[in-house]
């Protein structure tokens, strides 16, 4: 019999599917159930934040930073902030620096409970969800009663975070990660050995290291395929060099080994929290550069000067010297970075950012040919993708 | 024997039973949910919700229309025009917050020099119009009037980090 050439049938994945996390639509050319073409189609969360910030002051960005990923908003205004303070020079006093390491691991934690069980329902499994909201409820008190904000914290400044920690939430936030380590062996039993969980990601979506590197992955979709790069390690920022905590790496770089990393990434991560809390110096927790940071009320309502700064940091901001910087950081999803380009000015010329999703999407032809569609789900599940931060 | 142990533990369905019992124990736990509107979750002295704008103890209105909040404003939500009163103090005659604009950042009421504009702890202000959204003056300082008493201990519980 003659083979005939049968058109292969393209399905329309989202943006409406529950399992597209947010507005992928994915064009799938099909051949039966096997995926032969994926065509990711982005830009409908597209909100030009790029250049919304070009006509904010640094101060007015701070926010939006917030909005890219929302899963994760304390680790890109960290890479902001830190940009900013780069180009200014500014020191962030001890404080200030074991506050913003000790939230950045908060929110680690934060983005990997919603990313873990969120990719587990996408499997079939519904009960995780709902045993990582719980915890997540928790942390975000934490964000609240440190920000005002649960989510869109806007906590970060450039010279320090806005305001001190207040009095007895460093005891709350020990008594919370005594707690916890039992909540992820009660995930890890219900999860990591589970027949149908591993049916469905053992041996799925594998990427090699070489691969990884070349699609430009970065955290635990790069330490899933054995790579051990973690900015955090690499080009410590902060005082994570004085941390102690080790980098998980995968072996055999599918989707099981990425869920598998990023569970022992919050053990980690509460081994850093653990070490913020007991080594937290005292002291200020902002700079105290008048230049850059506000005075304190009390101070502006009795000086002069100070008041003066007041109105001067909040109308027109303060003035970044010319110059330009990549300064990325170790965010839950992978190396999140911002190319910032001043021109003297108090606003930024440019402001570029590199999203760790970006790059893990683009990539998601290369992993899910071949693949089945459902397993492609997986794939997408186990890249953590988040629209705010792929879209801008 | 691991192979024995493993085909056995395979066989048995050892780990969906174990997950099964797991999910078990959690329904003799105590609930964590709350009954939403009758009970409420607990926020901070910090939280920023609803905005309102505060009068001194005798009446008058504190905002002196210094525009700091209108001009850091990141989502220019935020309109204030002004002049001065019949007593020659300066007053706004519009202060307008479009809350459909507002991303609750909170630089208003950190810009404020007299803490008028302040984000208070209601976060319960869903309405069935656009419109009723778009707040005016009169609306925020009736807001200000009624959660003065929650908001005047905020402040105070959180001065030293101010």
């Amino acid at each position: 019999m003659a083979e005939t050439l049968i058109k292969p049938l393209t399905v329309n994945f989202g943006p409406q599917h529950p399992a597209a996390h947010g507005v992928l639509r994915m064009v799938m050319e099909m051949d039966g159930e096997v995926v032969r073409r994926i065509d990711p189609h982005i830009g409908l969360l597209h909100r030009g934040t790029e250049k919304l910030i070009e006509y904010k002051t640094y101060l007015q960005a701070i926010p939006y930073f917030d909005r890219l990923d929302y899963v994760s908003p304390m680790a890109q205004e960290h890479a902001f902030v830190l940009a900013i303070e780069k180009l200014l020079g500014v020191e962030v006093p001890a404080r200030g620096q074991y506050i913003r390491v000790l939230f950045d691991e908060i929110t680690r934690i934060l983005n990997h409970l919603l990313n873990i069980p969120a990719y587990a329902m996408d499997v079939g499994a519904v009960t995780p969800f709902l045993w990582a909201f719980e915890q997540r409820e928790l942390l975000m008190e934490f964000y609240e009663r440190a920000s005002g904000a649960r989510m869109h914290a806007n906590y970060y400044r450039p010279g320090g975070v806005h305001q001190d920690l207040p009095a007895g939430m460093l005891d709350d936030i020990w008594a919370w990660t005594e707690q916890f380590p039992k909540v992820v062996d009660d995930l890890e039993e219900l999860l990591t050995e589970n027949r149908i969980f591993k049916q469905r990601l053992v041996d799925i979506g594998v990427v090699s290291a070489e691969d990884a590197i070349a699609w430009g992955f970065t955290g635990p979709m790069l330490r899933a395929s054995g790579v051990p790069w973690d900015l955090r390690k690499a080009q410590p920022y902060l005082v994570y060099d004085k941390m102690d905590f080790d980098i998980p790496v995968g072996k055999n770089g599918d989707c099981y080994d990425r869920y598998l990393v990023r569970m022992e990434e919050m053990r980690q991560s509460l081994k850093i929290m653990h070490q913020c809390i007991q080594n937290m110096p005292g002291g200020p927790a902002t700079s105290v550069d008048r230049k850059v940071t506000p005075p304190p009320r009390s101070e502006m309502k009795r000086s002069m000067e100070a008041l003066i700064h007041h109105f001067k940091l909040y109308t027109e901001g303060f003035h970044v010297p010319a110059g330009e910087t990549y300064t990325a950081i170790e965010a839950p999803k992978g190396e999140f970075g911002v190319y910032l380009i001043s021109d003297g000015s108090n606003k930024p010329y440019r402001c570029k950012i590199r999203a760790p999703g970006f790059a893990h999407l683009q990539a998601m032809e290369f992993c899910s040919k071949g693949y089945m569609l459902a397993d492609s789900v997986a794939i997408l599940g186990s890249m953590d993708i988040v629209f705010g931060e792929v879209d801008r | 024997m691991t192979v024995l142990n493993r085909t056995a533990k395979s066989f048995l369905l050892q780990e969906l039973l174990s997950g099964m019992w797991l999910t078990l124990k959690y329904v003799f736990r105590p609930k964590v949910t709350i009954n939403y509107p009758y009970e409420k979750g607990p926020l901070s002295p910090r939280f920023r919700g609803e905005h309102v704008l505060r009068r001194y103890p005798n009446g008058e209105e504190r905002c002196i229309a210094c525009k700091l909040c209108e001009a850091v404003c990141p989502a220019l939500a935020i309109t204030i025009e002004a002049e001065p009163r019949a007593d020659g103090s300066r007053r706004t005659t519009r202060y307008d917050i479009d809350m459909t604009k507002c991303i609750y950042c909170g630089l208003c009421q950190e810009a404020c020099p007299v803490d008028a504009v302040v984000e208070g702890p209601n976060f319960e202000f869903a309405t069935e119009t656009r419109e009723e959204l778009f707040y005016n003056k009169e609306r925020l300082l009736a807001n200000g009037d009624r959660w003065e008493a929650e908001i005047a201990a905020n402040l105070q519980s959180d001065s030293p980090y101010r």
